[in-house]
């Protein structure tokens, strides 16, 4: 079992060595995932898990990330803050985190989808786009004339 | 801060037009007027599911409550307390106080973030009564002294008389921290003001437990975001809190529970078993009695815990944590405090003098002999 110290904030790190399996959490999130992939390609149903709802140990979390890896897409998106939005090496399998204002992480979900819905853009959006774009082109042909 | 009298002369311009109070508009009309754009508030919402920990799939639903929400007004009354609680919640990271305060709800009333002072603070406090009579939230922290109504008061009004008022019009109760909700550190023995709790004292409004020395800053806004989402309570335990949060024991959801699982305990806080972060439990940990969600949606930003930080769970979320017998001794240990029993059977006081002493000799001799001194090595690692 290999050991990983507890990273703190600031580059310190405590005298305490951890195992990478300390709550046995790590391996069934993993088949989790394996699960609702096996979900999105039979039925198309996609999945997301909140990784803040279950307990890890430090390290763990890290653990899980660097196992899914990172894959071709990597997007990122202001939006109230900084969100990362990752493809994982497994196609299917994305990591999204959100940070606030202060780029302090708010949440990081698992999502198990084509593509995250956030990164589609939003009907309401497209609706004011069209209105502004709209408005642009009408003052534009007004300046012309 | 809002200042009820002059919200209209504060109104931007497209509102003045439309005439349309941004009280009376919903949240998503707001965020939308506001410039921000849906994928943003998708984002807003996944941020509030985690904090409220509701399963993902309930993104959507919060989406369109959340779009279809009011503004609601919130008094925040400080009784007899150390501000502990307002610390935690101006620390509440998802979503940031400033968002709440100003997005998604009106507080028109709080001593400590509030910029109106004495007169001005107490008319703002009763405005908003008036103006949302039946509808407004009414949060509370700190416990209510019934000895002398002179030991706590604000403005001259005695917290009883400013909370029996104040609830009157109230459409539900959040009492934060455990002193609100179970009196805590005032109402330890000797509890010398007659310290009692919000629910000693109303009976007839819904009241939403949110215990903890102080609770944990996303558990605050969590529970008001709850509110604001779906315009209910949450589902409640034996002793008023949101299962939601409370529903699982510090021990369960404890990532050191295998330790405790397999018998490899701490025997002090700098032995073998402490260094290598094994179980807490023989340190006086309260995690398997303590019903809270600090190992999972832990502090500061989710960094960590007190457990995680090597200190046990002193259990401050449940009532009358403050007696439980020391923070420092295991459950399994007698809560009895030997020396008082002493005093009433001679003969016990001469046995228990001499287990005691003996128990303190062993364990400070085993604490000797587990002590490990940190070496030049030890910091360099």
């Amino acid at each position: 079992m290999s050991e990983a110290a507890i990273p703190v904030t600031g580059g310190v790190k405590f005298n305490i060595h951890i195992g990478d399996e300390l709550t046995q959490n790590v391996k069934p999130l993993l088949h989790e995932v394996k699960h609702a992939l096996e979900n999105l390609i039979e039925k198309g149903e996609t999945s997301i898990i909140d990784l803040r709802s279950i307990p890890l140990a430090p390290g763990e979390e890290d653990k899980i990330l660097s196992t899914l890896g990172k894959g071709e897409v990597q997007a990122r998106l202001n939006s109230l803050g900084l969100s990362e939005i990752n493809e994982t090496q497994y196609a299917g399998v994305w990591v999204v985190t959100h940070y606030n204002d202060e780029d302090s992480i708010i949440s990081r979900f698992i999502e198990v989808t084509r593509m995250p819905e956030i990164l589609s853009s939003q009907t309401e959006d497209i609706r004011a786009a069209y209105s502004s774009l709209t408005l642009d082109l009408d003052e534009n042909q007004e300046t012309n004339n | 801060m809002t200042d009820s009298t002059n919200k209209k002369d504060k109104l931007p311009a497209d509102l003045i037009q439309s005439g349309k109070s941004p009280f009376d508009k919903t949240l998503g009309e707001t965020m939308r007027s506001q410039g921000v754009s849906r994928r943003s508030f998708l984002k807003f919402c996944a941020a509030t599911a985690s904090m409220m920990a509701m399963s993902p799939a309930m993104i959507p639903k919060i989406a369109h409550a959340l779009e279809n929400a009011r503004r609601p007004s919130v008094i925040w009354l400080s009784f007899q307390e150390c501000t502990g609680c307002t610390e935690s919640l101006t620390r509440a990271h998802a979503p940031s106080i400033e968002s709440l305060i100003f997005d998604s709800i009106s507080l028109d009333y709080h001593h400590t973030l509030q910029a109106a002072a004495g007169h001005a603070a107490e008319e703002a406090r009763e405005i908003a009564m008036e103006e949302n009579f039946g509808k407004y939230l009414l949060v509370v922290d700190g416990s209510i002294p019934m000895d002398n109504p002179g030991y706590s008061t604000i403005a001259g009004i005695s917290n009883y008389d400013m909370l029996m008022e104040s609830a009157k019009g109230a459409a539900a109760i959040i009492a934060v921290g455990t002193c609100a909700t179970y009196g805590g550190i005032p109402h330890a023995d000797p509890n010398p003001t007659g310290a009692v709790s919000v629910g000693d004292l109303i009976k007839d409004k819904p009241i939403i437990n949110v215990p903890g020395c102080p609770p944990i800053p996303v558990v605050i806004t969590g529970v008001l975001s709850h509110f604001l989402t779906f315009g209910t309570i949450p589902e409640l335990d034996h002793i008023g809190r949101p299962k939601v949060f409370y529903g699982q024991s510090i021990h369960d959801r404890c990532y050191r529970r295998p330790f405790y699982d397999k018998g490899l305990f701490a025997e002090t806080f700098d032995d073998e078993g402490a260094r290598k972060g094994w179980c807490l439990y023989k340190l006086g940990c309260k995690g398997p009695t303590t019903y809270n969600a600090c190992a999972t949606t832990k502090w500061n930003n989710g960094t960590s815990f007190p457990i995680e930080s090597g200190h046990p769970c002193i259990g401050c979320s449940e009532p009358d944590f403050w007696d439980g017998g020391g923070f420092y001794k295991a459950l399994s240990m007698p809560t009895v405090d030997v020396t008082k029993a002493a005093i009433y059977t001679a003969a016990g006081a001469a046995a228990a003098g001499v287990a005691l002493g003996a128990m303190n000799r062993s364990k400070k001799n085993a604490a000797a002999a587990a002590h490990a001194d940190t070496t030049i090595d030890d910091l360099k690692k």
